[in-house]
């Protein structure tokens, strides 16, 4: 099985991966899926931003807008932003601590497929009578009203890859806390590991209410509840609350990786310890605290009472504190270090700026009393968006392209991620600078078209530039995906040379056991402090043993697949399809039957023998 | 110690089910989910308390509850948590087939629980026309105390899948995290079944 | 994975101390069993006499709150050693179950 060298034919591989339970493949299959719903999102974006070029234009239709919009939101945070983060964890934090696996390898590869069907399932909508509508918060009052089955489609499909996420999430708190090598402790955790934990733990208590509300929401359309339709006595605010208890954790749960990420590539690339370690994790619990107590500042507008308004003005502002010991700790990190400019510390560089105007214009948000002004207009656009894309999005293309080596065994090309990297950041700041202005002067979001001589023109052409940018600079990076996985150059294990973590330490791309002797960590940065003491390798902690690796299984697969089939079903019996409940019933036998099957089947997984350990040694395959 | 190792009761660790790396994960894992399903149940309940007096011209829930089925019911579940703490019990002391039978005690009496429950909503549904599609109150109460009732059937049979799969084998480090999990979970939905009670039925009947 | 194993040499003491130890917990948990018993029934009681609702309601919540802590610590064991971090989750789930129900019964009042 250690065999990794030897050419499998196509049908295999595919095989290999629909049945993979490797976190490292399930990290690639994340990365692949989540990569081509962030070009869908962007395509998306780029219909908004053609429609939006022009006073009066007719590029789209305004039903289409909607649509449009409301996938483009729901696309980049559900199914791209998430997704490749778990990515970047999959593949990065088993071996930053020093484990052979996560936790449960069957529960993650269910986490991927969940996730997987979902987005499918929610992208079906286009084919099927058209995308939901209502925004990617579906406020209820519209979205119950919206026709066709769009809502339905958003509802199920954010259902099904929100308990994939709920999964990954538990998956890689157990991971943290018990499969943590000797020394480990937790404050020698590297910060991407840290930033993944808290922000695994805000999913665990995050997207339960996202549960709750969307399964409120599917009651209520597809089977005539009253949650949130006045007339029965139900409250539209009900769903509002809902959202943002999930909604706000949410943004947390985003931008903390890409905290982490900025953190490991700021530390490697000033070949300086980070500067204020403990302060950093601190500040990282904090935000993750504080990030449960701020939802209703989504809501000022809808006439929560000062009291409530006020109360959650402040937790909001207090935020900013832990924001802003981190902004410092990074200043601090490069403060006198030997700098080097790769690709991905330009963007972390790049990074502190862009992300601390979106953190400025949110403290602005928070001010309640402003709010009533900013609310809905196009300020709240350019504040999202400096979070989102110079915050998470920096963080994705930094992170992938820092760990690319790690994960594809190649390096990624210094001068076209540099052009890359100049064509988003000017795109970036070109398209949603210019939206803060357009905001403070009235334009609205959401809305389909805009007319000539309100004063608008000039900035939607400038932010519809940027935006071209900002597809070009993916061109760009999708150029260097495939120039350098048939030419690149092959990677060290070491890949830049300057790795402070384990990760750094294993072959580049790791192979499938991670560690042939799990090693003895030694202090924070553990690959640093072996290199400091002189030393080629990681300590080990055991003797070279028989290595126990749990089996592939195609039942995660099955059991998503089970609820991508009922969730049609039960979209259509609402139409009284005669078909539609025999539908329910075959996706759910086919899901809990596989299920079933998970539990009455033992599992006990197998061994790579001592013997073929030492056989990678002989054959020259790193280890 | 290898999980499929036969043990006596001598060999038996004190903890077997965290005696296991998979077994830790699993207790660890497990716990973690309650944590999640904590907030599941308390979104739950906070609709409810927001809704629970928009009856839209139904019955009140005064005088809709039928406190002595529900005082029945809370016994009932209430007894299946101490049979299934037996259970654990001889777990520990390696004594396979009593924790059988105390098993098969819990999900006679967690069947029960869920008849009586059927039979209650029957009730409502037929005597006072209080449907999930009546009134906001009516969609909060079936969703709630529905989503608790899916609990205990998703849980009836996750027991008896585990004593059919394991009645041949008896008692290891695979399967006893398995077991104990169960029986957390068994837990919890009762810890559920306690503020159900007391915040929709008894809360209810305060007028 | 080898945790959990017995200090004493002599397999027979050691069965014969943990079947003792066992057999004491067990009887905690039939003693919890009774209170929560008759916990339930006081509740059940303190409705039934129409006592006012701003007393009853305060007291029926800390009788369940009582119940949660004897189910959490005795029946599911989280009294017993390796149980922090379960704890930790756990009340962390509670606080945030806490905030989402403090905000929809006061700022939802439409």
């Amino acid at each position: 099985m250690s065999t990794l060298t030897q050419k499998k034919g196509f049908g295999a591989t595919v095989w290999d991966y629909l049945t993979t339970v490797d976190h490292k493949k399930i990290a690639i299959l994340y990365l692949i899926a989540g990569g081509f719903f962030f070009i869908l999102g962007g395509l998306e974006a780029m219909f908004i931003r053609i429609q939006l070029a022009i006073p009066d234009n007719n590029f789209i239709s305004a039903g289409f807008y909607n649509e449009i919009m409301t996938m483009h939101g729901t696309t980049m945070i559900f199914l791209a932003a998430m997704p490749l983060l778990f990515a970047l964890m999959n593949a990065v934090v088993p071996i930053q601590i020093g484990a052979r696996d996560v936790a449960f390898p069957f529960l993650n590869s269910l986490g991927f497929w969940l996730f997987f069907f979902g987005g499918i399932f929610l992208n079906l909508s286009w084919f099927l009578g058209g995308a939901p509508d209502a925004g990617w918060t579906s406020y209820a009052s519209l979205s119950l009203e919206s026709p066709g089955h769009g809502i339905d489609f958003y509802a199920l499909g954010l259902q099904i890859s929100g308990i994939g996420t709920l999964i990954g999430g538990i998956n890689f708190l157990v991971t943290i806390i018990n499969m943590r090598a000797p020394g480990m402790t937790y404050m020698r955790m590297p910060l991407f590991t840290w930033s993944t934990f808290v922000a695994s733990a805000l999913i665990l208590f995050a997207f339960p209410a996202l549960t709750v509300g969307l399964a409120l929401l599917m009651f209520d359309r597809l089977f005539g509840t009253g949650f949130f339709v006045p007339q029965m006595g139900g409250n539209t605010i009900i769903w509002e609350h809902l959202f943002w208890i999930f909604g706000h954790p949410e943004v947390y749960i985003l931008v903390l990786p890409a905290f982490g990420v900025f953190s490991e590539i700021l530390a490697t690339f000033s070949r300086k310890r980070l500067f204020g370690y403990s302060s950093m994790v601190f500040a990282t619990v904090l935000i993750g605290f504080l990030g449960f107590m701020v939802w209703a500042h989504h809501m000022f507008t809808t006439g929560l009472g000062p009291i409530a308004n006020a109360i959650f003005a402040v937790a909001t502002m207090a935020i900013a504190v832990p924001t802003g010991i981190k902004i410092f700790n990074w200043l601090l990190t490069m403060w006198g270090g030997q700098v080097r400019f790769t690709v991905p510390m330009l963007y972390a560089v790049a990074f502190i700026p862009s992300f601390t105007m979106g953190g400025v214009t949110g403290v602005m948000l928070a001010a309640a009393a402003a709010d009533y002004q900013f609310h809905d207009t196009y300020f709240v656009v350019a504040h999202f968006h400096y979070v989102i894309v110079g915050g998470v999005v920096f963080g994705l293309l930094a992170g992938v392209t820092y760990w690319w080596p790690k994960m594809f065994g190649r390096m990624l090309d210094e001068t076209l991620g540099k052009v890359t990297f100049w064509l988003f950041l000017i795109g970036f700041h070109l398209t949603f600078f210019i939206q803060h202005f357009l905001g403070l002067m009235g334009m609205p979001r959401r809305i389909f078209t805009f007319l000539p001589g309100q004063g608008f023109e000039l900035g939607n052409l400038i932010s519809t530039v940027g935006a071209f940018f900002m597809a070009i600079s993916t061109l760009v990076l999708l150029v260097n995906i495939v120039k350098t996985s048939i030419n690149g150059p092959k990677a060290e294990a070491d890949a830049w040379g300057d790795g402070r973590t384990l990760e750094w330490a294993v072959a580049s791309p790791a192979p499938e056991y991670n560690f042939k002797q799990t090693p003895l960590v030694r202090g924070l940065d553990a690959l640093w402090v072996e290199k400091m003491a002189g030393k080629k390798g990681l300590t080990p902690a055991e003797p070279l043993g028989d290595i126990h690796m749990p089996n592939g299984s195609f039942l995660p697969f099955t059991i998503s697949l089970g609820l991508f089939v009922a969730s049609i079903g039960l979209i259509y019996q609402f139409d009284d399809k005669v078909w539609a409940i025999p539908v329910i019933f075959i996706g759910f036998l086919i899901t809990f039957g596989s299920m079933f099957l998970r539990s009455v089947i033992d599992d006990h997984g197998y061994h790579i023998h001592k013997e073929e350990l030492m056989d990678d040694d002989d054959k020259g395959v790193k280890a | 110690m290898h999980v499929e190792e036969k043990l006596t009761a001598e060999t038996f660790p004190a903890s077997p089910e965290r005696a296991t790396l998979e077994g830790k994960n699993k207790f660890l894992g497990f716990w973690l989910f309650l944590g999640g399903e904590t907030v599941l149940f308390a979104s739950l309940f906070a609709t409810y308390l927001a809704l629970r007096d928009q009856v839209n011209g139904g019955t009140p829930a005064s005088e809709l509850f039928e406190l002595p089925i529900v005082f029945v019911a809370t016994m009932l579940l209430l007894t299946s948590s101490l049979t299934s703490v037996y259970a654990m019990y001889h777990m520990k002391n390696f004594d396979f087939k009593k924790m059988q039978i105390w098993l098969g005690v819990t999900v006679l009496l967690g069947l029960a629980f869920l008849l009586l429950e059927i039979y209650e909503f029957y009730h409502y549904v037929h005597h006072y026309d209080h449907k999930i599609t009546s009134s906001a109150f009516g969609s909060a109460f079936y969703t709630l105390v529905g989503t608790h009732g899916a609990h205990v059937t998703f849980g009836l049979f996750w027991i008896v899948t585990l004593m059919i799969r394991n009645s041949k084998r008896g008692l290891d480090l695979y399967n006893a995290p398995k077991f104990y999990i169960a029986s957390l979970y068994w837990h919890f939905i009762d810890v559920v079944w306690i503020f159900i009670f007391t915040v929709v039925y008894l809360m209810g009947m305060v007028v | 994975m080898v945790t959990n194993h017995s200090n004493s040499t002599n397999p027979k003491v050691d069965i014969a101390y943990r079947r003792k130890k066992n057999a004491e917990d067990m009887k905690h948990q039939v003693i919890t069993f009774i209170m929560t018993l008759f916990l339930t029934l006081v509740a059940f009681f303190a409705v039934a006499y129409d006592y006012s609702a701003w007393f009853t309601i305060p007291f029926i919540i800390l009788l369940a709150v009582i119940q949660l802590i004897f189910q959490l610590y005795y029946f599911m064991h989280m009294s017993h050693k390796g149980h922090e971090i379960p704890a930790l989750f756990l009340y962390s789930g509670v606080v945030v179950a806490a905030v989402t129900i403090l905000a929809f019964t006061t700022i939802i009042w439409w």
